[in-house]
């Protein structure tokens, strides 16, 4: 339950990837960040919050067969590294394919999701996930 | 007629990729499967992933309405979502939508439930806010994850998906030229506060439900706009199964092939708040400027919305390209057995 408001203050990155960039040196960051570690004190005021695309490769990923505890009714899942266009990589759920069909380097593009929920009676946590872009369709 | 043009801007549908077949529930229950796909009409279902529920199917089909148009998720002004099954009983479904599309805070959200129809109640809504000048743009959702009994007949049907519709003034690919709505106390399905699973009165749910509603409500708007079933392209009825439909379409003078294109519950199941959303969206992959469509909902308990369509010139130059058809959403699919399914659908803690 104590989960709320931390989860509440993260909607505008899990919801829609909003990250920072550094208007120093231009690196982008996911999850955000206050200050560009490269920059330090010239960052300053001068990191912008940045929309993420959404569309990047699997960098690296891994199957799931013991999951915590509320992820039991998913496994096996796979979890992987996504490298974004933007540059940053960040870790998300692999969904809507076959374990055995997962490769490093395939282009995945970001979905919305359910990713956990304080039992029957708590909140619902809603976010990013990653699922392969498929050719015939999704742009 | 209406005083200004309003209607469809651009709408996007979503559909989970699993599917069930009719075979696999009803060799579960002991039941001959030729006599179900005979009798309803229907040779498998969507089913939703244990991450997907009726704010991530709306947010996708949201989305999916966007990336077809050039407009700003701030100018939308009211989302509106219809559906039997929002993840939560108290705490709308449309602020998570909002602030998923960035339509946060300046905006009218709220959740509605009639049954199937639902969502074209929240697409009337919008038709009159924008008319009333208080909003730009509305977007209106009809989604469900629809609940049935292990074992019930409702099993083979209730399915997932859900459609979203963004109406205003500007640029519209569909104009609606009329909507009525024809709705009495009539007890045929229900799900009481708090129940996991609806209950139906069987075949009471036909002819002084479905079939009263939606061919009273059809002749309403015909009657208004003085046409007549022949002058349609396209009908959209409610589905509910594969055979229903096809029925009313028959009762009130249309033929199969003004109905086929809109007729997804054989391959999909009945997505209830999306059902007849959906079939308008598969009509919008293929209709041509000047197509007319008609629409008519049908939520128990119960009521019809019906809705009289023609497609723009400006659907020439919408990009529909920039989301999947429901044609491709269908095709989408993998295969799950009856016991994925009870896990996935929670069947495993029945009440």
């Amino acid at each position: 339950m104590t989960t709320v408001p931390r989860f509440w203050r993260e909607i505008p990155q899990r919801y829609n990837l909003i990250g920072t960039k550094c208007k120093v040196c231009g690196r982008v960051y996911f999850p955000p960040r206050e200050v560009c570690p490269y920059c330090r004190r010239k960052s300053l005021e001068n990191m912008e919050k940045i929309k993420l695309s959404g569309k990047g490769t699997l960098y690296s990923y891994t199957i799931i067969h013991t999951p915590p505890s509320k992820f039991e009714g998913q496994a096996p899942y796979a979890v992987g590294i996504v490298e974004l266009e933007e540059g940053p990589r960040i870790t998300s759920q692999i969904v809507d394919c076959e374990l055995d069909k997962i490769k490093i380097g395939m282009k995945v593009e970001a979905v919305f999701r359910k990713i956990q929920e304080d039992g029957d009676t708590g909140a619902i946590y809603y976010g990013f996930k990653f699922k392969p872009v498929e050719n015939e369709s999704e742009r | 007629m209406p005083m200004e043009e309003i209607g469809i801007v651009s709408y996007g549908a979503y559909i989970p990729m699993n599917r069930i077949k009719v075979e696999e529930i009803a060799s579960t229950w002991g039941r001959n499967p030729e006599n179900i796909k005979k009798g309803l009409r229907i040779s498998e279902k969507s089913v939703p992933s244990p991450d997907e529920d009726v704010a991530t199917i709306s947010v996708t089909a949201a989305r999916h309405a966007l990336s077809r148009v050039d407009i700003n998720p701030a100018d939308i002004g009211a989302i509106f979502i219809g559906s039997e099954s929002h993840p939560y009983a108290v705490k709308p479904t449309s602020t998570i939508v909002g602030e998923a599309i960035g339509a946060t805070p300046e905006l009218m959200a709220a959740d509605y439930e009639f049954a199937c129809k639902a969502g074209t109640a929240a697409i009337q809504n919008c038709i009159a806010l924008v008319r009333a000048g208080m909003i730009k743009y509305g977007l209106a959702i009809g989604a469900d994850t629809a609940q049935s009994a292990p074992g019930d007949a409702l099993e083979y049907t209730a399915s997932a998906g859900g459609a979203a519709f963004i109406i205003g003034k500007d640029n519209i690919i569909a104009r609606i030229n009329h909507t009525c709505s024809f709705a009495t106390d009539t007890p045929d399905f229900w799900r009481r506060e708090a129940r996991k699973y609806p209950r139906h009165g069987g075949r009471f749910t036909g002819m002084p439900a479905y079939f009263k509603h939606i061919t009273e409500a059809a002749k309403m708007l015909m009657t208004k706009m003085g046409t007549k079933p022949e002058d349609y392209d396209y009908a959209v009825f409610h589905q509910p199964n594969g055979k229903f439909p096809l029925t009313v379409a028959k009762m009130l003078g249309f033929r199969e092939e003004q109905v086929q294109q809109g007729l997804l519950t054989p391959l999909i199941g009945n997505t209830y708040s999306g059902s007849s959303p959906l079939g308008l969206c598969s009509v919008l992959d293929v209709a041509k400027p000047g197509d007319r469509i008609i629409m008519v909902s049908y939520g128990s308990g119960a009521g019809s919305d019906a809705f009289d369509i023609t497609v723009t010139d400006s659907m020439k130059n919408f990009q529909r390209e920039k989301a999947p058809t429901v044609k491709q959403l269908i095709e989408r699919k993998r295969y799950i057995n009856y016991a994925v399914y009870a896990k996935y659908r929670d069947l495993l803690y029945w009440e």
